[in-house]
């Protein structure tokens, strides 16, 4: 009996081995687009997972109407007092409101060995502003004291940039400010930022309104996100809107996800037609210098479908390499991590 | 068997002739230019001949062969292998029924240059449905009949031509086939090997009743035959008989 699968896969695999710069040459090829599109993947979804972890699900976030970040928002001490007031907002065990009335500031600062400047946020927070963040954890030192000109500064900004040793100073908005711990944010956005006292860097900064708000909520539930938005929005002196914090922070990455992607998926589009391009000479060359063997073939009693089985099986082994070249050296890249720049918000993530 | 104009009747023979052609035809198209190739050619092949089909370049020999092997078409006429009239057989068909029916021998030897001569030789016996054990057993049984006992690791380019048109030898015959094709087997060999080829052929011809047919353009070569047909310009110009009479002496 003669079956279409009879060209042993030996006569297949020592074909390619034969011809091996060729076949190396052209499953490097392959190798090169899936690991651009893999790392590219993997770096989009990276940064998602770094802002979206940015966020609680019961905090909300209150900027200015029309702003999408808050370094364009703005609310005023009365309005900021006016939300806080809201029944909709959670007391802590203290009693207090769980309110944090933020402002934030871009400042540039030098990173480490290359001394380039680069954007930093700082955030001024109140009291409740490291409680409301429960993902925060300080990591050394302690943390700053209210109503002083001390910092604590993230993870990612001790490590990348000059002076933010505990103990160091850093000199911005004409005054010296002493930095008194690290905090880890476990990866999130928050990493990448510097903490203070509001009041003290609202007066250094000479800010009279905050940035932002945030608000832990009573109840979770959407139903009372939907009343607190229905009364800030009938109340004629707030000109205020509300997101959910973990909502906000992937809008922010959008821009950035998007742009990466699309760049990913266009050089992932041009190396591939390179690499498909290769494959088919490599494929031709390996057909066509082989013409008489495929006629051997075929006289020995070969079917035409058993000597494309072959060619097919040929082809999809060359590919099969490239693509596992490709994935071995992409999840050499989950080992590197970046920094780069949020389009949105200008500052180093 | 039908009479045919003009020529004298084929000697009444005893069994059924293997290979039956009547009135077949074949051209190719260059261009838009018909050239025949072969024009209305007859031929009975008993069991157990070893015929040479000579004539000078594009005198239709190998096209005939083609025909008769089943790797061409042919426009017009009838074509019988064994009573099966394989102008009618489907392009799977007929790869099947080659696998099943014909060896090969070719000119340049067309082995598998990534295959040893083991595999080389078992590469047919794929096509059939014997066990591993079996086929390793019948390749080291056909490639120790050719001699080669000692080369069955070795690779087509590890071995001499001689010994590399051996190894296609035991291609051919590994299935036991019943017709075995050679298109030029010694156009590519030196005096020596290609005398040990031809004796090896008239030996499978001889003890193993093997039917053979074989196109060469070498009196020499035609002259391990049986019978002898001539060819020339798509016509047969002789029957088929008895070597000595219609050769003219081979030159020495």
């Amino acid at each position: 009996m003669a079956s279409a699968t009879a060209i042993p896969l030996s006569y297949v695999a020592r074909n390619l081995w034969t011809r091996r710069l060729t076949t190396a040459l052209t499953a490097g090829g392959l190798a090169l687009v899936v690991w651009v599109f893999a790392t590219v993947l993997m770096l989009d979804a990276g940064l998602k997972q770094t802002l979206v972890t940015t966020g609680e699900h019961d905090n909300i976030v209150a900027i200015r109407r029309g702003s999408e970040t808050e370094i364009q928002s703005g609310i005023s001490r009365t309005q900021a007092n006016i939300i806080a007031s809201h029944p909709a907002v959670a007391l802590g065990t203290d009693g207090e409101r769980m309110v944090s009335k933020e402002t934030v500031v871009l400042i540039s600062l030098k990173k480490t060995g290359a001394g380039k400047p680069s954007n930093v946020i700082i955030r001024g927070v109140s009291a409740k502003g490291m409680t409301l963040r429960p993902q925060i954890r300080l990591a050394q030192g302690r943390p700053f004291r209210p109503g002083s000109a001390e910092i604590m500064v993230g993870s990612s900004i001790a490590r990348g940039f000059e002076g933010t040793a505990v103990g160091d100073t850093l000199h911005f908005a004409q005054r010296d400010w002493t930095v008194s711990g690290h905090f880890d944010a476990g990866g999130s956005g928050f990493d990448s930022e510097i903490w203070g006292d509001a009041d003290q860097l609202m007066q250094a900064f000479r800010r009279i309104g905050y940035s932002s708000m945030v608000v832990r909520l009573a109840d979770a539930g959407d139903a009372t996100l939907e009343q607190l938005r229905g009364d800030i929005n009938a109340d004629p002196r707030l000109t205020n809107e509300i997101k959910r914090e973990q909502v906000f922070y992937s809008d922010q990455s959008r821009a950035l996800s998007t742009f990466i992607t699309i760049l990913g998926l266009t050089l992932t589009a041009i190396f591939s037609i390179g690499a498909m391009i290769g494959a088919m000479i490599t494929m031709y060359a390996s057909v066509s210098s082989r013409v008489a063997e495929i006629g051997t073939l075929r006289a020995l009693g070969f079917r035409r479908s058993g000597v494309l089985y072959a060619f097919m099986a040929e082809s999809l082994l060359l590919g099969l390499a490239g693509g596992l070249i490709g994935l071995a050296f992409a999840s050499l890249m989950q080992f590197a991590s970046f920094s780069t720049t949020n389009f949105q918000t200008f500052a180093d993530l | 068997m039908e009479e045919l104009p003009g020529r004298k009747s084929e000697k009444t023979a005893a069994t059924e002739a293997l290979v039956k052609i009547r009135g077949l035809a074949k051209s190719y198209r260059r261009g838009d230019q018909v050239v025949p190739v072969l024009s209305d050619i007859s031929l009975d092949i008993m069991p157990g001949d070893f015929t040479a089909l000579m004539g000078p370049s594009g005198s239709g020999k190998s096209t005939l062969l083609n025909l008769i092997a089943g790797i061409d078409k042919p426009d017009s006429g009838e074509l019988r292998v064994a009573g099966i009239d394989i102008t009618a057989l489907g392009e799977s068909e007929l790869a099947d029924w080659r696998a099943a029916n014909v060896g090969f021998i070719f000119q340049f030897y067309n082995l598998m240059p990534v295959l040893t001569a083991f595999e080389n030789v078992e590469l047919p016996l794929m096509l059939t449905g014997l066990s591993r054990s079996e086929r390793r057993a019948r390749v080291e049984l056909t490639l120790d009949a050719v001699g080669l006992s000692d080369r069955l690791q070795h690779y087509p380019n590890e071995l001499s031509g001689g010994q590399q048109q051996r190894v296609a030898i035991a291609r051919a015959i590994v299935t036991d086939p019943t017709l075995l094709v050679a298109d030029e087997p010694t156009g590519d060999l030196d005096r020596v090997s290609a005398a040990d080829v031809l004796a090896m052929m008239q030996r499978l011809n001889a003890e193993l009743g093997k039917t053979i047919i074989m196109v060469t353009h070498d009196a020499n070569a035609a002259h391990a035959a049986r019978k002898i047909i001539h060819l020339d310009k798509g016509e047969i110009l002789a029957q088929p008989g008895d070597k000595g009479e219609i050769l003219p002496e081979p030159p020495s």
